[in-house]
């Protein structure tokens, strides 16, 4: 069990390494060997999860020695609840996306290896606690995603993966060069050993002595900054987001949406939040300001979308803004507030939960879409269709429910996690949540206009001799969909896990 | 043992010279036979070496007493890095010049008689012997583009030829009035690189002469703005040719720099940090901005090696132990990857394409048609615009980490370097394979030649490399780090930043 | 003294005037009637079985020797140039023997042989008599030899232009040296170095400094008294103007080195930077300056290879000159060393342009086109002679000029004479072009299709690759030669 964390991605790695030297001849194949891999990282997921002690909190399956003593870089590895919640989800969405590309009949080898290697670059992401690589991780994850949008997307795909591509570098430059300072001033790659010298207050001295400016330690939280904000995406670096969501082929996206844009919330919780407190506090309204804004404008954004994916694609940046209102109210010094330590890890909770749930969800909604797009020929506009729930009614229902999750209906797991989230943001910033509270109203105007649009009102004759759901369909998405009850009635199944983890982070956030 | 890498590639030029005309064959074998027993002995003699950290004596022999020149080779960790990467450059070139049938024998003549001065050059503490087997690749490198090459090969040729030239003669003025001077105060007169850099020269002194010795090497390691040879060479070069160019003769100037002109005038180093420092980050951002415009795909890697470059002086002109060290590693690194790179862009593509130019490329949609040209070339550029798990990285970050510490500013326009980096390889890979213009009609009677196995070869022993450095950088950093803390540097480093 | 001793001191002398004359009777009654092949091998041999054994004799006695007060001197260092004097001749023989310029071999190889006893006894004398004698001797074999291509109007005018210029020479010498015996009552070089010692310089002396080093000028071809050398070497038989370019300089240069060192010891003067004082230094570099700039720059123009040889020449000679300017036993030997090395290349050069000159019927830089494909052995000893004039290593030219350029630098106090050398080695960067010029045409360009590959002469061949190899060699392994230098 030692190695537990690297031969969980070490098993995706090889396993692409393996489909693509199968040629593109031996098809089926092909998409065999690359769902038994990810089934099989789905066991191994599933095992850490069971295994994972939750009332400890801490990290678990530490891995460490030395890699590069000079440089003060260690192989470093462990998950902590946030880790293993993150590790679970990939493992989740992965069989998923590789379900929903059984037809990819372009060099499928190298398709699915992509993917593979993709989820390998997100485990990896996950569970690293040295920046080195952590880093490495962090790009390894970018080739792939590139490379399925920009062989595999939709007519405008080249723009579309190059802007994705340079917006993320962009940021990745800019994290690198903060890590380079803080390396300088510390010595240290490490997360957790960097969150110490934050925790003790020393870190801004020692940046400030290494380099003698009186503002570096916040020029290298903007470098930081910069790197997250650009992959959650924040408003305004979401450009990229809507082109690439679009043009990547509807599997492709749902590993984009469901599990790449929670490495940037990730890099917030695990690196921003521990080890720059001081900093976000200093500019902490206009960072609030932007949590708000990343919310209400998105959902603006989406309501005034025609094409389906790219509405979904600004309610996905809606969802996550969500968790960065949460994770910075939590970063707050408040006064005058009860129990803020609790209304913290509330927040937390919340933000944690609705990572998972959009995860689960909005790789569901697209994961429809492709369903959709598959019997359509790729036609996917909001004033395309109409009525036919009267013809497909399954996949009315079953996409219903994605919806409404995504909706925040109570019952299902969207609403336990924005819940969780105002409860504790309202009494740590109230203002904020109360601007906030304009997206949910906009996101259940558009998703009731899609709702309406798509499904309701007269049947386009078009549309007439729609096919429903197959059985092998309904298998496919029914896991989804029984957790998103599930989570909706017992959401203690992640948050029994995590709790710990967040009340460890609040205490780490509170000195 | 080392020594035996620049005998056996002599050795192996003599062979081919006795070898008949016409037999290409005979010739491509006892040249790979030749570079792949230099390689082999490169590595045995790396790894027998017990301590890198000190320099080691292979042989020491007097030559020319008059003027206290000895023939003097040794090697510590930094000349073990750069032979071994000769070994793999040398390896790998022939493997990516299987196809040259014009003259085959003439062309591996000049081609190992290049790699045995290169050879000699990173082993050689003479500064004579230095000397001489630095210029003796001139003379190859000219005949190699100007027989060989392709695109305006004459004008290359020439151009790089008088470039080197005049940059190896700079570094001869300085080397007498050096050797004059240090004769002054040594009693007797000598050549020795290890007794020279004790010698304390005058601040006035290492004032002139370091600029002159340092940008007389630059010259070959394309600093800006000296680089012009160097995309022109590399375009007009075969497609060994730029890989030997980028992989190793660059690094032969950067070498230069740091064993000879650092070394000897530390003080002068110290007075010129800055102006080296910027030179070199200029390089970085202008190498990477007209990469990003050209047309040519030779031109792109040609400038994206000049950006390269950058990085190496960048971490020289640190004088901390960590920048230093980066350099040394990106040289390594840039000489696989740049290597790779050109491998794919002048064998695999322009060898069977007959055109460079993007608009035509863009039409043909090589990734499908060669698609191990196409992954090959997307991994070397992966690799080349700094990715971690690959050399790159952990170079360039070693580089920036030791510029951050002295020139923090200057280390954020780099940055600025690495991301148009990031630009100018997607756009080479979107235009030279993976193009989305609707492709002209494939010519079934004509259909480009498969990658061959020797390509498949040197291409996966390039990837390879990078990949166990990017990875287990230690390996040879254990090489690198120790040579810092030895006495021989220790007047370089004492009095820097850390 | 006695007239066995002389004879025994001059026997290396007397040895080739025995060649000299064997060579020209075999010719004459032997050989009468047989091919000029056959004539001018058998001649070429019998040279070489003379300078064989002259050399043999100069090297393997180490006497010293002086006799007549200074007329003839025979030390080791005297003798080993006569070797390499003797060498030098037997190559220019070698060469020459493919010539077809003309059927008076037995003439020719014997003027060759004469002029080379003038510049034995050139080296060996301490005496400026002797030493205007000996020049003018060698020099009118040097005339002849330019003009002995009776088919070519050419070589007739190139002998009438050298013969004009080399008799305004030698009486600027004449001139000179009869001013200094007017000064100093002797025609000694120790006794003048002792009667002008501390007077400092006065204008007399400055006028048979400036006419002795104007005389020395045109015998080098240094600039500005340079202007017959390209069409001397153009017009000249190629064997000849070898013959001028390599024994003839050696002799030279090793004699004014003794005029400057020797006799003008105490008015040597300062060319160092911000330090000029009047004396022979300062006008010897201003002549090595110009000769660099000048034989350099004219020499990119040139479209013709033995041209283009002769303005190298010229540069070299300005670099040869730096050597005289260093005036100490390291530069004296750096700048022997330089010279005689020079002088091997040259006559190399000049070997492999008779051979393609007869082949192709001219020296154009194109006729040289393809020559690697045409005759790779040739193309090969080619490629290593020119690198060696433009002083790559390790050939010889290399290793002569960092040797002779670090020792002028040596000899000033605070790097005086730097100035110079940056200029010498700038300039012979330069060169470096010209000479690439060349061999792009032999390796890089390609012949007319049915150009015939070119049968070298074996005589020729065998020549021209050890002189390769020595040039090789002597870059390698240095000490070979500086030992005895």
């Amino acid at each position: 069990m030692n190695h537990w964390l690297t031969i969980l991605t070490l098993v995706p790695f090889l396993g692409g390494i393996l489909v693509a030297g199968l040629g593109s001849e031996r098809k089926n194949l092909v998409r065999s060997l690359s769902l038994a891999t990810s089934l099989l990282g789905l066991g191994g997921a599933a095992c850490m999860w069971l295994h994972f002690n939750a009332a400890e909190g801490g990290l678990q399956f530490v891995e460490k020695f030395a890699w590069v003593p000079s440089l003060g870089i260690d192989y470093y590895l462990g998950v902590d609840g946030l880790g293993a919640l993150m590790v679970l989800l990939t493992a989740m969405v992965t069989p998923l996306a590789i379900l929903a590309s059984w037809n990819v009949e372009d060099r499928p080898h190298v398709f699915h290896a992509l993917v593979l290697w993709l989820q390998a670059g997100l485990f990896g992401t996950f569970t690293a606690l040295n920046f080195f690589h952590w880093f490495l991780f962090w790009e390894l994850g970018l080739i792939p995603a590139f490379f399925l949008i920009k062989l595999w997307g939709g007519p405008r795909r080249g723009p579309a993966a190059t802007q994705f591509f340079i917006y993320t570098m962009v940021g990745s430059v800019a994290l690198l060069l903060s890590f380079i300072a803080l390396r300088l001033a510390t010595g240290s790659f490490d997360f957790i050993e960097l969150a110490g010298l934050a925790k003790s207050g020393v870190l801004t001295a020692k940046l400030q002595a290494a380099f003698g400016w009186k503002n570096i330690a916040l020029i290298v939280f903007f470098g930081a900054f910069l790197g997250f904000a650009v992959k959650v995406p924040v408003i305004p670096f979401h450009t990229w987001l809507p082109a690439a969501y679009s043009e990547a082929p509807s599997p492709v996206t749902m590993l984009l949406t469901g599990v790449m844009s929670k490495m940037g919330v990730y890099g917030f919780l695990r690196i921003l939040l521990p080890i720059f407190p001081d900093q976000i506090r200093q500019v902490l309204t206009p960072l609030l300001w932007l949590a708000v804004a990343t919310i209400v404008l998105s959902a603006c954004a989406a309501f005034a979308q025609k094409d389906l994916k790219r509405m979904l694609a600004y309610s996905s940046i809606n969802h996550l803004g969500y968790c960065l209102l949460a994770m910075f109210a939590a970063t707050a010094v408040v006064t005058g507030v009860n129990h803020s330590d609790l209304q913290k890890a509330a927040a937390l909770d919340g933000a944690l939960l609705q990572m998972f749930n959009h995860g689960l969800t909005a790789s569901a909604l697209f994961l429809f879409l492709s369903l959709l797009e598959k019997r359509t020929g790729g036609l996917r506009g909001l004033d395309d269709f109409g009525g036919i729930r009267k013809v497909v009614p399954v996949f009315t229902g079953l996409m219903g429910i994605s919806l409404f999750s995504s909706l925040g209906l109570p019952g299902l797991n969207g609403f336990v996690g924005e819940f969780l989230i105002f409860k504790g943001v309202f009494p740590l910033a109230p203002w904020a949540a109360a601007i906030s509270t304009i997206g949910i109203l906009v996101t259940a105007i558009f998703l009731l206009t899609l709702i309406q649009r798509v499904f309701c009102g007269p049947l386009n004759e078009r549309w007439a001799k729609l096919p429903d759901l197959t059985t092998a369909e309904r298998l496919l998405v029914l896991p989804s969909i029984a957790l998103m009850f599930v989570l909706g009635i017992w959401p203690q199944f992640i948050l029994g896990v995590v709790d710990a983890t967040v009340v460890k982070l609040v205490q780490q956030l509170n000195f | 043992m080392l020594a035996w890498t620049i005998y056996i590639t002599f050795i192996g030029v003599l062979v081919l010279m006795l070898l008949p005309r016409d037999n290409a064959r005979a010739a491509r074998i006892v040249a790979l036979l030749t570079a792949i027993a230099g390689c082999v002995v490169a590595f045995a003699g790396a790894i027998q070496q017990a301590n890198p950290g000190e320099v080691t004596t292979i042989v020491k022999a007097s030559w020319i007493p008059a003027i206290g020149a000895n023939y003097y080779l040794a090697a510590d960790g930094i000349s073990l890095v750069l032979v071994v990467l000769t070994g793999l450059a040398a390896v790998s070139g022939i493997l990516f010049s299987w196809n040259i049938e014009k003259r085959t024998k003439e062309f591996f003549a000049f081609y190992l008689t290049l790699i045995g001065g290169v050879y000699g050059v990173f082993l050689s503490f003479d500064l004579l012997l230095l000397f001489v087997f630095y210029e003796l690749t001139i003379i190859p490198k000219y005949f190699l583009i100007a027989r060989w090459g392709s695109t305006r090969k004459e004008y290359g040729a020439m151009k790089l030829a008088l470039y080197s030239f005049v940059g190896s003669h700079l570094v001869l003025i300085g080397m007498i009035a050096a050797w004059v001077v240090a004769k002054g105060q040594l009693g007797h007169a000598s050549l020795d690189l290890i007794e020279l850099s004790r010698v304390h020269f005058s601040i006035g002194f290492q004032h002139w002469v370091f600029p002159l010795v340092f940008i007389g090497f630059a010259i070959l390691a394309g600093m800006w703005p000296f680089h012009t040879w160097a995309p022109t060479g590399h375009v007009a070069a075969p497609t060994a040719g730029s890989m030997l160019l980028a992989g190793v003769v660059m690094k032969l100037g950067a070498y230069g720099c740091l064993r000879v002109a650092m070394l000897m005038f530390p003080e002068g180093v110290r007075e010129w940090q800055w102006a080296v420092a910027a030179l070199a980050v200029a390089g970085i951002v202008y190498g990477a901005g007209v990469a990003l415009v050209q047309r040519d795909f030779k031109f792109v890697i040609g400038y994206s090696s000049v950006s390269h470059m950058g990085f190496v002086l960048l971490g020289l002109a640190t004088l901390n132990s960590i920048g230093l060290t980066g350099a040394v590693l990106q040289m390594f690194s840039h000489g696989i990857i740049a290597g790779l790179l050109f491998g794919v862009v002048g064998r695999m593509v322009y060898d069977r394409t007959h055109t460079r130019d993007f608009n035509d490329l863009e039409k043909m949609n090589v990734g499908k048609a060669l698609p191990f040209a196409g992954v090959t070339f997307v991994i070397a550029g992966v690799a080349s615009m700094g990715l971690p798990g690959f050399s790159g990285f952990i170079a360039e970050l070693q580089v920036l980490m030791g510029a951050w510490a002295v020139f923090p500013k200057m280390t954020i326009l780099a940055g600025v370097g690495i991301l148009v980096g990031v630009a100018y390889t997607l756009r080479a890979v979107q235009k030279g394979f993976y193009s989305d213009v609707p492709p002209a009609p494939i010519d079934h009677d004509h259909p480009l030649e498969p990658v061959s196995v020797p390509e498949r070869f040197g291409a996966v022993m390039l990837i390879g490399a990078s990949l166990v450095i990017g990875l287990f950088p230690g390996l040879l950093m254990n090489w690198i780090e120790p040579c810092f803390k030895s006495p021989l540097f220790a007047r370089l480093l004492g009095g820097g930043a850390q | 003294m006695n007239y066995l001793q002389l004879l025994q001191l001059s026997a290396p002398e007397a040895v080739v005037t025995l060649t000299v004359l064997v060579v020209l009777g075999v010719d004459l009654t032997v050989l009468r009637g047989k091919s000029l092949a056959a004539r001018f091998n058998v001649g070429a041999l019998l040279s070489l079985l003379g300078c064989a054994t002259a050399a043999l004799l100069a090297f393997t006695r180490h006497t010293d020797a002086n006799l007549f007060n200074g007329l003839l001197v025979v030390s080791p260092a005297s003798d080993f140039v006569k070797v390499a004097i003797l060498v030098l001749t037997v190559f220019t023989v070698l060469i020459s023997a493919s010539g077809k310029f003309t059927d008076h071999v037995g003439e020719y190889l014997s003027l060759i042989l004469l002029g080379t006893i003038g510049l034995m006894f050139l080296v060996s004398t301490e005496d400026l008599l002797m030493i205007f004698l000996a020049l003018e001797f060698a020099s009118l074999t040097l005339y002849i030899l330019t003009a002995f291509n009776k088919h070519n109007a050419r070589s007739a005018e190139a002998a009438l232009k050298y013969f004009l210029f080399g008799g305004m020479s030698a009486a600027f010498l004449l001139f000179g040296f009869s001013l200094l015996y007017g000064i100093s009552g002797s025609t000694n070089l120790r006794d003048i170095a002792a009667a002008i010692a501390g007077k400092g310089l006065d204008p007399l002396l400055l006028v048979a400094l400036v006419m002795t080093v104007i005389g020395f000028g045109f015998k080098v071809a240094a600039v500005p008294f340079h202007l017959w050398a390209p069409d001397a070497y153009d017009g000249a038989p190629t064997p000849s103007a070898a013959f001028i370019g390599s024994g003839s300089k050696v002799a030279s240069f090793y004699v004014l080195a003794q005029i400057f060192t020797l006799g003008f010891v105490g008015a040597q003067g300062s060319a160092v930077w911000h330090g000029y004082v009047a004396g022979w230094t300062p006008t010897v570099a201003v002549v090595a300056a110009l000769s660099m700039v000048l034989g350099n720059l004219t020499a990119i123009v040139q479209s013709g290879v033995k041209r283009l040889l002769a303005y190298s020449a010229i540069a070299h000679a300005g670099y040869m000159l730096l050597g005289v300017l260093g005036n100490n036993q390291l530069s004296a030997s750096g700048m022997m060393f330089y010279v005689i090395t020079y002088a091997l290349t040259t006559i190399g050069a000049f070997g492999v342009v008779a051979v393609v000159e007869d082949a192709t019927g001219g020296d154009a830089i194109a006729n040289f086109n393809g020559l690697s494909k045409r005759a790779p052995g040739l193309a090969l000893c080619l490629m290593v002679f020119l690198l060696s004039l433009g002083g790559i290593p390790p050939l010889a030219g290399f290793i002569g000029k960092f040797f002779l350029f670090s020792a002028v630098v040596d000899t000033a106090k605070n790097l005086g004479l730097l100035w110079l050398v940056i200029l010498a080695i700038a300039m012979s960067a330069v060169s470096f072009y010209y000479y690439l010029r060349v061999l792009k045409a032999a390796y890089v360009e390609d012949a007319a299709a049915d150009a015939p590959a070119i049968r070298v002469p074996l005589l020729s061949f065998l020549a021209l690759a050890l002189l390769a190899l020595l040039v090789i060699l002597f870059g390698v392994a240095p000490g070979l030669l500086t030992q005895y230098l």
